[in-house]
């Protein structure tokens, strides 16, 4: 687009004060959980590693991450095989009522985290506890992978749209079964695409606090939660702190590499993630 | 796009995995209903199932003797979600820091993205705005609404910044509850919207000034209209997210209560199923008059 140097100028001025807004809370927490002092206080006047230490060696925060990463792999394991399926359903075939299908599937990522959480706390207590099930991590599971199949979903979708269909059909032409097509032409180009949303659904669902809250049972407690719970506790402060620091230094990798992983679908075609 | 091509069958007969290989190789719709059947299933039994039991619930009542919910049919809920002026207030509130959260979501992205993808001549500064723009997304939501409580709590960084000038920040309450949502779901913008401003070609805007239209009217007459599923697709996020939003108003927004916090309330300390279903409603009766509002921009397709 051509412009004026001055109009040019003050884009790229929006742009960093867009970065700055968006980096300036991050970095503030990282370097806040080195404050050494006991209450918050800002500026930090002597720096510390004790916090994270403490975080580290915590009880809460290492059995509230077995938790979160129990329900994170269940979820994904869910999400993989069932928005994969789905993807090459909506993809690749027409049928009556697609679109309707396409509209139903994005629902659980279109609603509020409440109303998600709410429905699925009505039916898991109304039906499910009559027959002895309570909630656990089991819900949590079911909970966090209806939302999680979206994201697999938008991954696969978008490589399928890319890739076509003409490397399948030169499969088959070749003699080859519906599934040696599959698990050595088709496979292959989604592979990464397939990792890159069970990534992106693993983080999602380690992340997720609302749907947890309303599908976990007594004594279930994730990362999120136990965040929360400690959030208002003052003697607990630099340890969130310390916590949150850790997080968003983890989250970078896996995201990174599903950015990596599938940025080519994403310039292709806009994609939630 | 349909694959249903004739198929040979495999040279390497027998079994019955091959006989149902070869049956599925032939038959399109069954290979469907193979894809299909499952993913479906599970969408409308655990969520279209679950979002319908809400719904009844909402019905129901709770004895206030024994607090068991009652399975019989009443108005009262929506009655008392109706009638009472707390409630018309915390939703209109609601209604207007998710209005507030959108509207300053898209002036912040519009410029972002028309930067990334139709300014910068380098393909490097491109792929960097939108690995950064982006990458915060999965920084965690509580770290997040953390990072904004030390941001904006009294003597927290945003004070300890304006005290030079006099100035102090807006402290915890309304504005730091919309500037924090508004924080939250930024990417969420950004993404469509820049991704829509990629697809469409550059000739369009050389088209529009070469006709004499300066950088305001291409934007206005030009750009705007062939983007705006983008920004409606980012608006999507923005407002149902920030419409259903309870934990980072109890983190950063003082007293201020959202409509989220009834339902959360509810289902919580009272105890009242019924009534945080009925209250949940109005979001979901909110969010999908926007969804089919919007449906016809073809919004949906840029989700």
């Amino acid at each position: 687009m051509y412009l004026g140097r001055l109009p040019r100028a003050l884009f790229a001025f929006a742009v960093l004060v867009g970065l700055a807004f968006i980096y300036v809370p991050l970095g503030v927490v990282i370097v806040n959980s080195f404050n050494a002092s006991k209450v918050f206080s800002w500026p930090p006047t002597q720096f510390t590693t004790h916090w994270w230490s403490a975080a580290l060696t915590n009880d809460g925060v290492r059995a509230a991450l077995l938790t979160s990463v129990r329900a994170g792999l269940g979820a994904t394991l869910i999400a993989v095989v069932l928005g994969t399926a789905l993807s090459f359903a909506l993809v690749r075939y027409e049928f009556f009522g697609r679109t309707s299908v396409n509209f139903l599937v994005v629902l659980p990522i279109s609603l509020p985290g409440i109303v998600t959480g709410i429905a699925l706390n009505t039916s898991f207590t109304t039906l499910l506890q009559p027959l002895g099930i309570s909630l656990g991590l089991f819900t949590v599971v079911l909970g966090h992978a209806t939302f999680c199949i979206v994201v697999v979903f938008n991954n696969v979708s978008a490589r399928l749209r890319r890739t076509g269909t003409s490397l399948d059909e030169a499969s088959a032409d070749l003699g080859a079964s519906l599934w040696q097509t599959f698990r050595y032409v088709t496979l292959p180009q989604l592979r990464s695409s397939i990792v890159a949303g069970a990534l992106l659904a693993f983080a999602l669902s380690f992340d997720e606090i609302v749907v947890t809250t309303f599908t976990a049972g007594p004594g279930v407690q994730t990362l999120p939660q136990w965040i929360f719970n400690n959030l208002f506790r003052p003697n607990q402060g630099p340890i969130v702190n310390a916590v949150a620091a850790l997080l968003l230094l983890v989250f970078v990798a896996p995201v990174w590499l599903a950015e990596r992983l599938s940025g080519a679908d994403r310039t292709a075609s806009a994609g939630r993630m | 796009m349909s694959t249903d091509v004739a198929l040979r069958p495999s040279p390497t007969g027998g079994g019955r995995s091959h006989a149902l290989s070869r049956y599925l190789a032939t038959h399109a719709r069954a290979r469907l209903a193979a894809l299909l059947s499952l993913p479906l299933a599970w969408v409308l039994v655990l969520y279209i199932g679950s979002l319908a039991l809400m719904i009844v619930a909402a019905f129901w009542s709770v004895d206030s003797f024994t607090g068991n919910v009652v399975h019989s049919f009443t108005w009262a809920n929506f009655q008392t979600l109706v009638t009472q002026p707390v409630y018309r207030d915390v939703a209109l509130r609601s209604l207007g820091i998710a209005i507030a959260v959108t509207v300053i979501d898209g002036l912040l992205a519009l410029p972002i993205a028309i930067y990334a993808a139709k300014i910068t001549p380098s393909p490097r500064v491109r792929y960097a705005i939108v690995i950064l723009t982006t990458m915060p997304l999965w920084a965690g939501y509580l770290v997040k609404a953390y990072a904004w409580r030390i941001m904006l709590d009294t003597n927290g960084v945003l004070d300890w910044v304006l005290s030079p000038l006099g100035l102090h920040g807006p402290g915890l309450g309304l504005t730091a509850t919309v500037l924090a949502l508004s924080y939250l779901w930024l990417p969420y913008m950004i993404m469509p919207v820049y991704a829509a401003l990629d697809r469409m070609p550059n000739s369009l805007v050389d088209a529009s000034a070469d006709l004499g239209a300066g950088p305001l009217r291409t934007m206005r007459s030009v750009v705007l209209p062939i983007i705006l599923p983008g920004i409606v697709a980012g608006s999507i996020f923005t407002f149902s997210l920030s419409l259903g939003d309870y934990i980072m108003v109890k983190i950063v927004g003082g007293t201020t209560q959202m409509f989220a916090n009834i339902v959360y309330d509810n289902i919580g300390v009272a105890g009242n199923l019924p009534f945080a279903a009925a209250a949940a409603t109005f979001p979901i009766l909110v969010v999908i008059g926007y969804l089919t509002a919007v449906r016809r921009t073809g919004a949906l397709e840029n989700l």
